[in-house]
């Protein structure tokens, strides 16, 4: 059955995701990471109902929303890294530490 | 194996291998380059799954506007060709290996669980029913969730503007 495979492929997404959000230190490839994890959970999502649930297309309306709020994520991220390199010249994680100490 | 299962795997090696390169390469722009291979990708798997609308909002959203988003703040903050600095060994052996304790978790319990083939006739999945289902104001109607996103949408513009806007000094 095709299922597990999908399952697969979207599990393997999330935890690439997961390694890329712990490892990354860079502010543009965290929000790299966390586009991956949320299309393996559209994958799910689109995956489960097609093969579980095929009669009705909740899956479908679920993924449409996702996708919508990623992209407002995504803009909101880029702006709030755009200010933050004005202020502190890097997008490095480490070094917007005014709030630190 | 047939050309249906050869499709279904080339396309599961492109995103999953794209998407180890993304998170893994040193220069931020392949990093975004890989990317975009592994949402394209996945717009195919959504296309194998004859899901057309969905696959065509996946690369017009992901691929045409998001990754697009990301190259523009690439070249806005970096310079180009210079490596990120790399990772601490011990926190990449640390989350590596989380990461894969909690894949080879799920990965077990998705294996044991054997998932009932549906019955059921599909539904129809082209535009116009879920175009039509999605205004619906009756009792599957998606209006109300609609509406919400459209003012999230708004809110998210206005809060790129004010965040991004300079201030007067």
């Amino acid at each position: 059955m095709y299922l597990t495979h999908i399952l697969f492929i979207s599990l393997a997404l999330f935890f690439l995701g997961v390694y890329g959000f712990l490892t990354r230190r860079n502010l543009i490839t965290m929000l790299m990471a966390v586009e991956l994890m949320l299309n393996s959970v559209n994958l799910n999502f689109i995956a489960f109902n097609k093969y579980v649930w095929p009669g009705r297309l909740d899956g479908v309306f679920f993924t449409i929303f996702i996708i919508a709020i990623a992209a407002a994520e995504a803009a909101v991220a880029i702006a709030i890294i755009i200010n933050l390199y004005r202020s502190f010249k890097s997008i490095d994680v480490e070094d917007a530490d005014t709030l630190r100490y | 194996m047939k050309a249906q299962e050869i499709v279904f795997y080339s396309l599961a090696a492109l995103t999953i291998g794209s998407g180890l390169l993304a998170v893994t390469t040193r220069m931020i722009f392949r990093a975004a380059i890989f990317l975009l291979f592994s949402l394209i990708g996945i717009a195919g798997i959504y296309f194998w799954l004859e899901y057309e609308f969905i696959a065509a909002v996946q690369i017009i959203i992901y691929v045409g506007g998001i990754v697009v988003l990301i190259i523009f703040s690439i070249f806005l903050t970096q310079q180009a060709g210079t490596k990120l600095p790399p990772a601490l060994e011990a926190r990449k052996i640390f989350s590596g290996l989380a990461c894969l304790a909690g894949f080879m978790l799920s990965w077990l319990l998705v294996k044991e669980h054997s998932f009932a083939a549906s019955t059921v006739p599909p539904a129809d999945t082209g535009v116009s029913s879920i175009g039509t289902m999605m205004l619906d104001v009756h009792k599957d109607g998606m209006a109300l969730p609609f509406e919400v996103v459209s003012i999230l949408l708004l809110a998210a513009m206005i809060g790129c503007i004010v965040i991004a806007m300079k201030t007067k000094t």
